[in-house]
């Protein structure tokens, strides 16, 4: 895919999240009760940390505050449709309803969290250049140009300030095992792939260490 | 006063008494290179590590985990009846260096599964360790502990200790020891109830 092309699915692809997350809005509804959200955002919180800054598990564990709400709710829907693949995701995910998963998505965008940290200096300067400037020779856009000049994200495209380095690693280098598994209903994650495909490893690591340190 | 021929004998008998023990000690330092330190364990945990009646198995767990709960003795924050009998005495004089050798000497061991647990829960065991349960807010066990409860880096591994060491462990901090340990295992296993935390036990006791 070409750079140009790129930009020009940008614009389309925003504007359709944008209809889709307007027409979604109304089913949400309000019909969770205090309790069970305060129940069910401890168990969020017993893995993605204490503040939904992430977490080292076995495998790196997200940082879901200051996640666009648009982001975390086609995320766990992208679990059940199974368009993500996670195995305890999507066990997580299929038991909430859309009220449930509105009200989640709203309390963790609302946190914010001092990031975990941990990455290796050294690579942030690197990494800042490659997330605001791109690599027009290997066909990667500025990082910015979607996911925000202080990568606060935008409606799907998630926010990355804070996230853990070695999560981003793990992510983009499994972009194609993990994201848009279902061919017949393709998601936002398709703009990603060709990005994930064409970064190398050391550049990755350098991105992901620059964000692993902004506020 | 003595003839100079009893000095003699008295000599002899001295020397030869020397000499026998000496004989006696010597093939059994050269068979047991262990330090005193690792010998000081294993009175307990066994000679191969692998856990002894109230001992838990150390063979094949994460030195960072180990080190962890060496320095938690002796800080006394693992608190539990067994660990203040046993484990706060023996770990008192412990250097630093010591117990980061010993951590890594015991993660060297090879593992054995203790195998004790109740068959029939096993199967129950291994859904909750996988997948938790999402209507009951319980968390998946594998999400830290590893698919095969192999542990990482300071979470332990879980895999194949013995059935009533883990089953003695989740209960306590139902009971409140231990309440200093790193988030989030106290509000984990705090909400296990008796039957979860058996077939859990059961289940991790077989995993190899």
């Amino acid at each position: 895919m070409k750079l140009s092309n790129i930009r020009l699915a940008l614009p389309t692809a925003i504007l359709a999240i944008f209809f889709s997350a307007t027409g979604r809005a109304e089913d949400a509804g309000t019909d969770v009760s205090k309790q069970s959200l305060q129940s069910k955002i401890e168990y969020c919180k017993t893995c993605h940390g204490v503040s939904g800054q992430g977490f080292h598990g076995a495998t790196p564990i997200p940082r879901l505050a200051g996640q666009p709400t648009e982001y975390i709710e086609n995320q766990l829907r992208a679990f059940i449709e199974h368009r993500r693949d996670n195995r305890y995701m999507y066990t997580v995910s299929h038991v909430l309803s859309p009220a449930m998963r509105t009200a989640l998505a709203k309390h963790f965008s609302d946190l914010n969290p001092k990031p975990l940290g941990g990455a290796s200096k050294e690579l942030v300067a690197a990494g800042k250049k490659l997330y605001n400037e791109g690599i027009p020779d290997a066909q990667v856009p500025p990082c910015a140009t979607c996911h925000g000049p202080e990568a606060k994200g935008n409606g799907e495209f998630p926010r990355l300030a804070g996230q853990l380095n070695d999560y981003i690693l793990n992510k983009l280098v499994n972009w194609n095992k993990e994201r848009g598994q279902d061919p017949a209903n393709p998601d936002i994650s398709a703009i990603m792939q060709p990005i994930a495909h064409n970064l190398t490893k050391p550049q990755i690591e350098a991105i992901a260490a620059y964000l692993n340190y902004l506020e | 006063m003595q003839s100079v021929k009893t000095q003699m004998m008295k000599f002899v008998i001295a020397k030869t008494a020397v000499v026998a023990l000496i004989a006696s000690v010597l093939p059994a330092l050269a068979e047991d290179m262990e330090p005193a330190s690792v010998r000081n364990c294993t009175w307990c945990h066994g000679a191969s590590a692998q856990g002894y009646a109230p001992a838990p198995r150390l063979a094949g767990q994460r030195s960072q985990y180990t080190e962890n709960q060496l320095l938690s003795f002796i800080k006394h924050t693992r608190d539990n009846p067994f660990s203040k009998q046993y484990m706060w005495g023996a770990t008192a004089n412990l250097s630093p260096n010591t117990m980061h050798y010993l951590a890594i000497y015991f993660s060297q061991e090879l593992p054995k599964a203790a195998n004790d647990g109740d068959k029939d829960l096993a199967a129950s065991g291994k859904t909750l360790f996988e997948d938790g349960n999402p209507e009951a807010n319980t968390v998946s066990c594998a999400v830290c502990h590893g698919p095969n409860a192999e542990g990482v880096r300071d979470i332990p591994r879980l895999a194949g200790l013995s059935y009533y060491y883990l089953k003695r462990k989740l209960t306590q901090w139902g009971e409140g020891y231990h309440v200093a340990a790193k988030a989030p295992m106290p509000g984990i296993a705090g909400k296990l109830s008796s039957n979860e935390i058996e077939a859990l036990a059961s289940y991790l006791s077989f995993v190899k």
